[in-house]
């Protein structure tokens, strides 16, 4: 996960349409609308799971198969791995992830992709993220 | 159940969107082995201006070109579906200011505190069966359902 990544033109490309793929897929599940998250969370549409389950479908798929298939990726060294791990910093951190989440119905995600369709009140959560990650990182000290 | 109150407002675009996310994660991740959680950017933008040694770790230094193209991705493809397929109107929200600013910085916080959002925990951390991460997810869910409905209940937000 960690280890400088060179970035060609081709790769920057590659990474920039990703993220364009992602963004437009939040906005036409409408995930970038706050209200739709928390009429999930409040019970009164399904639609979020649908969206998790595709995108988890998918993501598993790429990472079970690329890997057997390729060797190595198309551009880079190697095939990177999410490692998570489950300890007190995770439950504390994932719990009061929820709250906020539930607050404000907003994630990092649709939280950048709110700002390509023109919602500037996510700004707001935007600033918001920015400043919790600020102040996390200053408390955690030496790592 | 009847699928049209699970939802209300139909099911395909929620579909289709979520195969397209997972299509972004397929495609970084095929092309460049990188693993496409949101949340990690909100700490490595920060290394490029701050010299304390959490930011300067090379988990961040060492992402956060990638990182930052890909954030930039994000908001363009949001872009494109706003310019070219939806109405043009630009979107707003009825969630309170406080709301937004206080739930933000709670959301920036925990999932750098826990290593993950719900695309990191939720879409990648689940993509790669990673049973910590579903613990995660379970409890970020369990938390915003329970926050999301006392809020409503109390008439706060």
């Amino acid at each position: 996960m960690s280890g400088p990544t060179k970035m060609t033109p081709a790769m920057a490309l590659v990474v920039l349409a990703s993220g364009a793929l992602f963004g437009f897929g939040l906005s036409l599940s409408t995930m970038v609308q706050p209200e739709v998250v928390l009429g999930f969370l409040r019970f009164r549409d399904w639609g979020l799971m649908l969206v998790m389950g595709g995108a988890v479908v998918v993501t598993l798929l790429a990472y079970k198969l690329a890997p057997r298939w390729l060797g190595r990726p198309l551009l880079g060294d190697y095939f990177h791995q999410h490692v998570s791990q489950w300890n007190r910093d995770t439950l504390l951190g994932s719990a009061l992830f929820g709250v906020g989440w539930g607050l404000s119905g907003v994630c990092p995600g649709p939280a950048l992709a709110g700002l390509g369709t023109g919602n500037t009140d996510l700004l707001w959560a935007l600033f918001g993220m920015a400043a919790g990650a600020l102040v996390q990182g200053l408390r955690a000290g030496r790592p | 159940m009847d699928p049209a109150n699970l939802f209300p407002l139909g099911w395909q675009h929620y579909l289709l969107g979520g195969l397209m996310i997972g299509a972004g994660v397929a495609l970084l991740f095929v092309f460049t082995g990188l693993v496409g959680g949101m949340s990690s950017v909100f700490s490595s933008t920060w290394s490029y201006v701050l010299r304390a040694p959490y930011f300067q770790q090379a988990r961040y230094t060492g992402t956060r070109n990638w990182r930052l193209v890909y954030a930039a991705g994000v908001i363009v493809g949001a872009l494109v579906w706003w310019l070219g397929f939806s109405d043009g109107v630009a979107l707003r929200t009825e969630v309170p200011v406080w709301a937004l600013v206080l739930g933000g910085f709670l959301v920036g916080y925990g999932a750098r505190l826990g290593n993950g959002c719900t695309s990191g925990h939720g879409i990648c951390g689940l993509g790669s069966l990673q049973w910590p991460s579903l613990l995660a997810v379970l409890t970020f869910m369990a938390t915003a359902f329970l926050t999301a409905n006392l809020v409503a209940f109390w008439g706060l937000a």
